[in-house]
């Protein structure tokens, strides 16, 4: 993971992903191999001061009040007196607590115990933020402060490692993602940066065989995995084929190349692969909901 | 301010704000309220009948040991309960992620609620204990012996017990943590018994098999050696009460306790450094 960088860590449930940032925390021992933050060997003191945490379910200390909870994990970051109080304010302004500082954590709706835990996940300023399913079980507004969060802190060039399944969210907030399966890395992908691909469905009629393999001029063929036969009849004449194409430009020369060859075009659309496909792409079919 | 006295300080702040301390001041008041009147008359009927002043002296003795072996009571329920869920409780919850992913050691966090801990329940033995011995002194003018030596065992027996109540939740879970706990203080107290008995009867297989147990867990033992001391020796030879032990505890049992919560201590220590929380 780079410097700055918003990392997102993808799998299903059960794959490993809270399991791996504990690791990373010091929280659960690693049974093997060796894994390093900023640049020093897991659970290193000096490093986890240069960490913040929000972990999910956000379950923390509720007999104390907001203030107090903060003041609390200041003290545990070894932060003191009015540099603290002044940071406090600071943090319960950005997460709009102030009105709410005076009362219990016990008493708090779900979304304003999120806030709270990212306040203090944000308090001694740290160069890496983890944050575990951070939107899980929020409403629209909870996810998008989420976002905005996530948008703020790369613009400091804070990096954060975001554990989710909630694609959408990645999609819009992530620079890179790693695919993680029954504890592996199974897949790694640059979402910014990088040329985007389109993903082509072409519906034809009287295309010879033998031509198929001329469209791999055009892109990729990619086999027709998620939608399944027995839709066939529901999709209209044609044979339905897939390829991934790398950029627009190539559509008008495909359909072009496609009447040229004599075969019915039906339809032709291009879309953008969302993330969800590659996701269930990249899990294969064998995946039970964990 | 150290990691240690971060956590020790949310402890006793915890205790206070979950009304743990309130409850203890009120149960400890109402304990030496009920006591007090209970002396009072004892003390009036020994004043009226009793001439002697060492006959008399000897039954404020035996009023004042029954209020301590009360407050010991007390004292070791609260020893072992107060603590029980603190850490299996953070651990199932979660809590104690955000706490444990800060710059601090894992045994910052053992010690610090141990210490804040120890804190409150000395607070609670010291309150009972004075409270006791200061209702016999106002009322009879009395004072037990041997202070000095009995209120540090009575403070020690309580150390023991906090210490193996956070010792076993570094690993078990409160309830395990509590059946364990209790179940040693209980083999104690039977050990004990055994053992006084075994020693009147002559009999040395029943005193050998009373000391095993008190080297099993010598909380028991401790209360034994602290009454012992706090009575004349007249009292303690002629065994006069029944906290007049047939065998008194050797002071090397002292040595042995505090080695034992020593050891217990750091078993949970590292334990708790290796474990998944």
């Amino acid at each position: 993971m780079a410097r700055g960088e918003v990392f997102g860590f993808l799998g299903p449930n059960g794959a490993g992903k809270t399991t791996s940032l504990k690791m990373l925390l010091g929280l659960v021992p690693p049974s093997g191999g060796e894994a390093r933050l900023l640049g020093a060997p897991i659970g290193d003191r000096a490093a986890r001061a240069r960490v913040g945490f929000l972990p999910e379910h956000f379950r923390f200390h509720d007999w104390l009040t907001g203030r107090e909870f903060l003041r609390l994990h200041g003290h545990l970051y070894g932060m003191r007196g009015s540099a603290l109080e002044r940071r406090m304010d600071e943090l319960l302004d950005r997460v709009d607590l102030h009105d709410a500082a005076s009362r219990r954590v016990g008493g708090y709706s779900k979304g304003m115990l999120q806030r709270i835990g990212i306040a203090q996940a944000l308090l001694n300023d740290p160069a890496v933020v983890f944050l575990d399913e951070p939107t899980s079980g929020l409403d629209p507004l909870g996810r998008l402060l989420v976002r905005d969060l996530i948008a703020d802190l790369r613009a400091r060039g804070t990096s954060v490692f975001l554990n989710s399944h909630l694609l959408g969210e990645v999609e819009a907030t992530c620079d890179r993602v790693v695919f993680l399966k029954q504890g592996r890395t199974v897949q790694e992908l640059a979402l910014r940066g990088v040329p985007e691909t389109l993903e082509v469905v072409v519906r034809v009629e009287g295309l010879a065989p033998a031509d198929e393999a001329g469209l791999a001029a055009f892109g990729t063929l990619v086999a027709d995995a998620l939608e399944p036969e027995s839709e066939a009849a529901l999709l209209g004449a044609g044979r339905r084929l897939r390829l991934r194409v790398d950029s627009e430009d190539r559509l008008p020369a495909l359909a072009a190349w496609l009447i040229g060859r004599g075969a019915a075009l039906y339809e032709m659309r291009a879309a953008r692969r969302s993330l969800e496909s590659m996701f269930l792409e990249v899990m294969g079919g064998d995946q039970r909901p964990g | 301010m150290s990691p240690i006295l971060v956590i020790a300080r949310l402890t006793v702040h915890e205790a206070v704000r979950r009304r743990v301390l309130v409850a203890g001041l009120i149960g400890g008041a109402a304990f030496l309220a009920l006591y007090a009147t209970g002396f009072h008359f004892m003390a009036k009927d020994a004043q009226a009948h009793v001439t002697n002043p060492m006959q008399r002296n000897l039954l404020f003795n035996l009023f004042t040991l029954m209020g301590l072996y009360a407050a010991n009571f007390l004292s070791a329920m609260a020893a072992v309960l107060l603590p029980l869920d603190s850490l299996p409780g953070e651990i199932a919850s979660g809590v104690v992620q955000t706490v444990a992913s800060k710059p601090v050691r894992r045994a910052d966090i053992v010690l610090g609620k141990w210490l804040g801990y120890l804190v409150v329940v000395l607070g609670y033995v010291l309150l009972l204990t004075i409270g006791v011995l200061t209702i016999v002194r106002v009322r009879a003018g009395f004072t037990p012996p041997g202070l000095q030596l009995g209120i540090p065992l009575q403070m020690l027996e309580a150390v023991l017990l906090v210490s193996l109540s956070i010792a076993w939740g570094t690993r078990f879970s409160t309830i395990t943590s509590g059946i364990a706990v209790f179940g040693l203080h209980g083999v104690a107290f039977i050990g004990n018994w055994v053992e006084q008995i075994g020693t009147i009867l002559g009999n040395g297989t029943t005193r050998y098999v009373g000391t095993i147990a008190s080297l099993i867990m010598p909380s028991e033992s401790l209360w034994t050696l602290a009454a012992s001391v706090m009575q004349p020796a007249l009292m303690r030879d002629m065994r006069m009460s029944p906290f007049s032990p047939a065998s008194v505890p050797s002071v090397a049992m002292i040595w042995w306790a505090v080695g034992y919560l020593v050891v217990a201590l750091a078993l949970g220590l590292r334990y708790f450094q290796r474990r998944q929380l």
